[in-house]
């Protein structure tokens, strides 16, 4: 076994040769045959190297810098309707290998016998990071956070406090498994993040703005840092004149960008495979079924580089895909993982995805979004008597079995006589996706996307949403006021 | 001496001059079992070592802390975890109240958190109890339709934090879970409901406790309607009362009052709530799930009493929170494991209890709505603001009782105003996973928004 130490701290130069080395070919062949002949019916090692580095300004002061590294491998086997799983730090052959052992006896039932496993040429797709992290001084990005501070406290005398975040991980994976599958990816994702609190006559109030992309250091201008810092101070500034939400149903035009979290939580969740198969989903045995306003086209995208979500390959070594889930308003397809696909005889949808090399894969978005319609953003709005504005949205969750759903309001606005009017105190929305999903009435053309965390069965993994101003006819907002 | 206190030990000697330095290393074993349709779907086991290391570098104008994670305890990651640690340093800013804690005196509880049963327990054990918990809710209702998932999972783990400062501390402890999603059907219509049951090791779980849980709260949402609006009211579970006293207690964290981010700042020996309410903060209460006897910085577990019959007594510090707000730590250092730097926390919320029961208190109230699950948490309250808006599943109480479950609604009011309008606390008490016990809590004036 060779294993290259200095892939995730040189330069991005120096991580494109390192996907052969990770573990050697040869050890990873002996693996899976060991696995294999224990009588599983597939077999699979993942070995990654993880290096995570992390710093966080508040009042004034950089806190501490962080850095974190993690490497190490899970070995999955499937024996009939078990999978068994073992994961080990030790990346010599023999840690490999007894975590290939404590795996299929889990699994148990072996039935025995060889099945000499052949891994496919390698393929190796090359980091996309222009400026590796790793290779960036950790002055100029203390140099960054300090300046979204400035940017902020400047933006008005009424914010007190600051908060700035950035963060970046390096992540290099190889998977191979029983099915020829061998496979490397260089996963860069950098992370930058600007809270603010302002102080008025009625209390505190909070602005928050994340930048987020599957890229390195390039990613991060000067001139978007203090964009981010300008807008989350005056996102707080603004709610300082805030009032109660109201409560009810009411028209809802949901701005560009991160009104796309509404179709991660109304329907994304439940067009993942693994839900659909265990009958857990609303949506299972919909496929060809009207369930949503003819207007909603709704996509999961892993090839959108650069993106949060953006993935070459997913964490079972199948290149990520642009994959229709509904065509005008018609369900047309689920999202599928290895296992799940494997059932239904057909391929997986490139959307198998797992926190580390510790957790097992499972169906996961990647990029999710609404496609872009023709309407014209200010004319949703001018078109719309009396409803809501949500700027920005904060987060959401999903009853898969049900398809109630809720999201987070946290830069809102009345609509009144077709003009936006005063700033909304944070609340939640609720709803029903299959019933919401109809209520579509308007997409426009200024698409945009926003990052987020996903976090399903306690893994969290990167995603990205995405749509254009668009309006629901009708939804329940979680206010006090009546 | 454990060898895991000694190894952490050892690596002190690597402190250079001018440097102090904490070592944090965890190691276990954890077990996960996941049944479906009678065979185990995913069954997982595995071994697993971590190290923290935090260096801090004083000088005349404050001290600077770096700090560095390694997910293995081979000498080449320790290696790199000090360089890196070393390096980071360099570049926080010195700051007059950064430390590492020091002995302040304070004895730990003796607390038995540690069930070796655990690892005794066989495989074939943990399987069986996964397969028995999904046969026991499928066989439970006519009505249950589909098991989503039955889990069993466990882990024993101990720990070592050691500093430079004379901090030496380490914990043993165990758990053993079991959870289930049941989904009801009648007609078109769908429901979940989910149980589980907890403890130090799998003798202690009640499969049957987790599979009534589950199947009583999916089939009573059968039928369920969406409400209309109103303001009255609510009446939490212990469940859903936890998730709210937790949110409470994020508010009490030193950490965010020194920063100004609690609506708490400010505020100490106000009557912040009603006088029902009496919230303490005790590791050292061996009930508690989330007992210790030693914070994230090895400093003894305490009892603290954070509000008394409504008024506001203390905040919660960690070291360098407390240094900050001018006092001393209160033994709570929290961190989002070996890999996160210590911040201020609640780490065993309770309320006192009250006089009643659930029924007691449901005829006391009337009329109302029960809240059996919160969603949109993360999303709907704003600790700071203090906005709190969440969505609900649940029942209306009518004439004293439980009648139709509701859905698809919002309950909405302020943190503020939900502290002083706690009207009844329950006596029963629900010694949950997590930091927080709670017990059926009723507040009043909520607004509901539905049709």
């Amino acid at each position: 076994m060779a294993l290259r130490r200095s892939v995730l701290t040189g330069d991005a130069g120096s991580l494109k040769s390192m996907s052969d080395t990770l573990v050697a070919r040869d050890v990873v062949q002996r693996v899976l045959n060991e696995s294999m002949g224990r009588g599983a019916d597939f077999a699979e090692v993942f070995v990654e190297d993880r290096a995570n580095a992390s710093a966080s300004l508040d009042q004034r002061r950089i806190q501490e810098l962080s850095s974190a590294r993690s490497r190490g491998a899970g070995v999955r086997v499937v024996v009939g309707e078990t999978t068994g799983f073992a994961h080990t730090a030790d990346l010599s052959e023999s840690g490999l290998l007894a975590a290939a052992h404590a795996a299929p006896a889990v699994a148990r039932e072996g039935r025995g016998g060889v099945r000499e496993v052949r891994l496919d040429d390698l393929r190796d797709y090359p980091s996309r990071a222009q400026v590796a992290p790793s290779s960036v001084e950790k002055a100029a990005k203390i140099a960054l956070m300090m300046r979204a501070d400035e940017v902020a406290r400047s933006s008005a005398d009424a914010i007190s406090q600051v908060q700035v975040g950035m963060s970046d991980s390096t992540r290099r994976f190889l998977v191979a498994n029983s099915e020829g599958v061998f496979a490397a990816d260089d996963q860069v994702r950098t992370r930058f993040a600007v809270s603010c609190v302002a102080n008025g006559d009625g209390g505190m109030q909070t602005g928050y703005r994340p930048l987020a992309a599957t890229r390195g250091f390039e990613f991060l201008t000067p001139e978007s840092i203090e964009e981010a810092a300008r807008e989350a101070a005056q996102q707080a500034i603004t709610k300082l004149s805030a009032r109660p939400a109201p409560s009810g149903d009411l028209p809802v035009v949901l701005a560009g960008g991160s009104g796309g979290i509404l179709f991660h939580e109304a329907c994304g969740h439940g067009l993942e495979a693994d839900a659909i198969m265990k009958q857990a989903s609303v949506y299972a045995g919909k496929v060809g079924e009207l369930v949503a306003s003819p207007l909603v086209t709704l996509v999961d995208d892993g090839t959108m580089t650069g993106e949060w979500g953006y993935l070459a390959i997913d964490d079972e070594g199948r290149p990520g895909a642009r994959n229709v889930l509904i065509e005008n308003g018609v369900l047309t397809d689920y999202m599928w993982d290895y296992l799940r696909a494997r059932k239904q005889g057909r391929q997986s949808s490139g959307n198998g995805r797992r926190q580390s090399y510790a957790h097992l894969p499972m169906v996961r978005m990647t990029n999710t979004y609404l496609m872009a319609g023709d309407a014209d953003a200010e004319e949703i709005v001018a078109q719309t008597p009396r409803g809501v504005y949500v700027a920005q949205l904060g987060g959401g969750q999903v009853n898969t079995a049900t398809g109630d759903f809720v999201f987070g309001a946290t830069a809102a606005f009345m609509i009144e006589n077709g003009r936006i009017t005063t700033p909304l105190r944070d609340c939640n929305l609720i709803g029903n996706g299959p019933e919401i999903l109809k209520r579509v009435d308007a997409v426009a053309t200024d698409f945009s996307t926003t990052p987020g965390t996903c976090g399903k069965d306690g893994q969290q993994v990167a995603v990205g949403c995405g749509q254009a101003t668009m309006r629901l006819s009708g939804i329940t907002i979680g206010g006090t006021a009546s | 001496m454990s060898e895991l206190l000694e190894r952490a030990q050892d690596l002190l000697g690597r402190a250079r001059g001018g440097e102090e330095m904490e070592v944090f290393i965890s190691r276990g074993v954890e077990t996960e079992v996941q049944a479906y349709q009678g065979e185990v779907e995913n069954l997982s086991s595995s071994a697993s070592a971590e190290i923290g290391v935090r260096i801090l570098v004083d000088s005349p104008q404050g001290a600077r802390v770096g700090s560095a994670y390694a997910g293995s305890l081979d000498e080449e990651a320790i290696d790199e975890a000090i360089t890196n640690a070393r390096d980071n340093a360099r570049f926080a800013t010195e700051d007059e109240f950064v430390a590492f804690a020091r002995p302040d005196g304070v004895g730990a509880a003796t607390l038995s958190l540690c069930d070796s049963r655990v690892t005794s327990t066989s495989m074939d054990a943990k399987v069986a109890m996964a397969i028995e918990l999904e046969a026991m809710v499928r066989a439970g209702d006519k009505r249950i339709r589909q098991v989503d998932a039955a889990n069993y999972s466990d882990y024993l783990s101990d720990a070592a934090i050691v500093t430079t400062t004379g901090i030496s501390a380490t914990l043993e402890r165990s758990g053993a879970y079991v959870s289930v999603e049941a989904i009801a059907s009648e007609g078109d219509e769908d429901q979940t409901g989910w149980g589980l049951s907890v403890g130090r090791a799998p003798g202690d779980l009640s499969l049957e406790k987790a599979a009534s849980d589950a199947i009583r709260r999916a089939t009573r949402m059968l039928g369920a309607v969406k409400a209309p609006s109103s303001k009255g009211i609510a009446v939490f579970d212990p469940r859903t009362a936890a998730t709210l006293w937790s949110i409470m207690g994020s508010a009490l964290s030193g950490d965010a009052v020194v920063r100004g981010r609690s609506f708490f700042a400010g505020r100490l020996g106000e009557m912040v709530a009603s006088p029902l309410v009496t919230l303490i903060d005790d590791p050292t209460d061996p009930r508690h799930f989330a007992a210790s006897p030693f914070d994230s910085e090895g400093l003894a577990s305490r009892r603290n009493e954070l509000i008394t019959q409504g008024q506001l007594q203390q905040f919660v510090y960690d070291t360098v929170s407390g240094r900050r707000a001018g006092t001393s730590s209160t033994g709570n250092a929290v961190r989002g494991g070996v890999s996160g730097s210590p911040s201020a926390g609640c780490r065993a919320l309770q309320l006192m209890p009250g006089d009643y029961d659930q029924d007691e208190i449901f005829r006391r109230v009337g009329n109302g709505i029960f809240v059996e699950s919160l969603t949109g948490v993360h999303s709907g309250v704003n600790p700071i603001s203090g906005d709190f808006s969440v969505g609900i599943t649940g029942l209306m109480i009518r004439d004293g009782v439980l009648a139709e479950p509701i859905r698809e609604v919002t309950i909405a009011s302020t943190l503020q105003r939900m502290l002083l309008d706690v009207i009844y606390v329950g006596n029963d008490v629900e010694w949950l996973p997590g930091t927080t016990a709670a017990q059926t809590l009723a507040i009043d004036a909520i607004a509901l928004s539905g049709s």
